[in-house]
């Protein structure tokens, strides 16, 4: 297994502070990520998602541990991955197409060239006829397709999206839901979705991954083996709906120990 | 009638029914102000000798005008205003943006710049004036101190207000610093710069007129000076009045600076579409 393993987490622990303020926000996180999977991260909050991505990301230094992606380490190495968050960060004074293609002409990709690369999919997110208008001229829907493209668009394997859908109406959520299944199949990237919504992380994810409270540790790993495309109507499924038990049920004992009610 | 039947549209600009009229009483206010001062003048109620009247400032507006030496003056100060204006918003500015480099650098630089920037200024221009000459020079300089620390603290405030979160999908999208400070901190504090132009060219103005004041051969401040030392009140004002018509143009040329730069750099929240 570890030969095949892409994106390989390896004891990564973070505390902050110093002496008796220090606080451990995860520790002695571990864990394989196969090319191609999509893997959502699961947990209650504060269990230091933000800060597992951070690191992934090379944005953030672990006290501990180390974070390889196809061997190499991406520790202090920004601009290996993909980040998407929820906010869609867009710049207000770009067009949405500039937007867009900012990952790739920040890597020297020519305009002209970053927007052939981009044609195809701006169409398929239904962004067509709004290349030129500002981010504020666009619903928060639309906004946030324009992220994920951007994050799409770097050309990066492994994306991370930390709860991108997460302030978006349930029904604007699940179209969004559904673009991001379509072309993930098609782009075939490895995916480390965080959401709070086990339905939403059920609907997604190859693998699932449950963090205990705060400090984060790697609870249990869960396989959701349905059939793609995935729909809607698979939340329905026994067997995904026993799964979805367990994991709530864990969640919520997880929760209790934190803040017993 | 009420403006609150108005129906809020989404239109960019809500058209005031009133639009007219306004403009009306405007201009009407200020042709009345004139006439009543003319009116005032000939009736005795206004002395005329501190006073003078406008056909009076007009014509000695026109005697300067045909000698030539008026259109020098205006040229001489206009000239060092713009000048001193432009370089001291550019330096300022770019000085505030670069302190984005070093966090260190600007802490240390920023209680000098409030020092500095609470210094009355035109208390220095004797001095100026005796480093740089009685010329041109010594005018631009006056204008340019007055505008270039105001200009570097604004846009200093603008480089700390940066959303950071910006900053980090930049570094994660891989850019270098530099390009995080050309496409990211530059842009973004745009629309601080833009903000200080209006009172800045009001400032580069103060400090070249007061630098003619001190010590000059040529400018409008140097005509009004040297009016007033002979008693010649006429000629103040026609110097009071040009330099009000001077500075009012630069202002409008502020304004529609500031129009063509804020429709490519606001934010857009201000705006409606």
């Amino acid at each position: 297994m570890p030969s095949l393993a892409y994106l390989h987490v390896d004891g990564v622990t973070k505390r902050f502070g110093s002496g008796r303020d220090r606080v451990s926000a995860i520790e002695n996180v571990s864990f394989d990520v196969r090319e191609g999977t999509f893997l959502s991260i699961l947990g209650p909050s504060g269990c230091g998602k933000s800060t597992l991505f951070n690191h992934i990301a090379g944005l953030m230094q672990p006290t501990e541990g180390d974070v390889t992606i196809g061997g190499a380490s991406v520790i202090g190495k920004p601009g290996q991955v993909g980040y998407m968050l929820q906010k869609d960060l867009l710049l207000p004074w770009r067009t949405i197409e500039d937007n867009i293609i900012l990952g790739q002409t920040l890597h020297g990709t020519s305009k002209r060239d970053a927007i052939a690369q981009a044609a195809p999919l701006i169409e398929r997110c239904g962004l067509k006829g709004f290349e030129r208008h500002r981010p504020h001229q666009l619903s928060g829907g639309m906004r946030q397709r324009a992220a994920l493209l951007r994050t799409l668009l770097t050309g990066k394997d492994v994306l991370l999206l930390d709860e991108p859908f997460g302030a978006l109406d349930a029904i604007t959520r699940l179209q969004l839901q559904m673009l991001l299944t379509d072309v993930w199949q098609e782009m075939r990237k490895t995916i480390l979705f965080v959401t709070h919504d086990v339905d939403e992380a059920l609907l997604l994810s190859d693998e699932i991954l449950l963090l205990s409270s705060r400090p984060g540790r790697v609870l249990k790993r869960f396989f959701v083996d349905q059939p793609r495309p995935r729909t809607p109507e698979m939340l329905a499924d026994p067997a995904v709906a026993s799964l979805k038990a367990e994991i709530m049920s864990m969640l919520w004992k997880e929760v209790r120990r934190d803040e017993p009610c | 009638m009420s403006r609150a039947k108005e129906p809020k549209t989404g239109v960019r600009e809500v058209r005031d029914p009133h639009k007219h009229l306004v403009s009306l009483w405007r201009w009407g206010l200020l042709i009345a102000l004139i006439g009543l001062w003319e009116a005032g003048v000939r009736l005795g109620w206004i002395d005329r000798y501190f006073f003078s009247s406008p056909t009076e400032i007009w014509q000695t507006a026109v005697v300067r005008w045909q000698s030539g030496q008026l259109w020098r003056d205006i040229c001489y100060t206009g000239l060092s205003t713009l000048l001193g204006f432009l370089l001291g918003t550019v330096i300022g500015s770019v000085v505030g943006l670069l302190f984005w480099f070093s966090r260190p650098a600007a802490l240390v630089a920023e209680p000098w710049l409030v020092v500095l920037n609470a210094l009355p200024k035109l208390a220095l221009a004797p001095v100026l004036v005796i480093l740089f000459g009685i010329g041109f020079t010594s005018k631009v300089a006056l204008a340019f101190l007055m505008t270039v620390i105001v200009s570097a603290m604004s846009a200093w405030s603008g480089v700390q207000a940066v959303d950071p979160t910006l900053t980090t999908l930049m570094v994660s999208l891989g850019a270098k610093k530099i390009q995080v400070f050309a496409h990211l901190v530059v842009p973004s504090t745009m629309p601080w710069m833009i903000s200080g132009l209006r009172v800045n060219i009001a400032l580069a103005m103060a400090g070249a007129i007061v630098g003619e004041f001190i010590a000059s051969d040529r400018g409008l401040g140097r005509m009004i000076v040297y009016a007033g030392t002979t008693f010649d009140l006429k000629l103040v004002w026609v110097g009071v009045t040009v330099l009000s018509i001077l500075s009012v143009l630069m202002y409008l040329g502020v304004v529609a600076l500031e129009g063509l730069l804020g429709r490519r750099w606001s934010s857009g929240q201000a705006e409606n579409d």
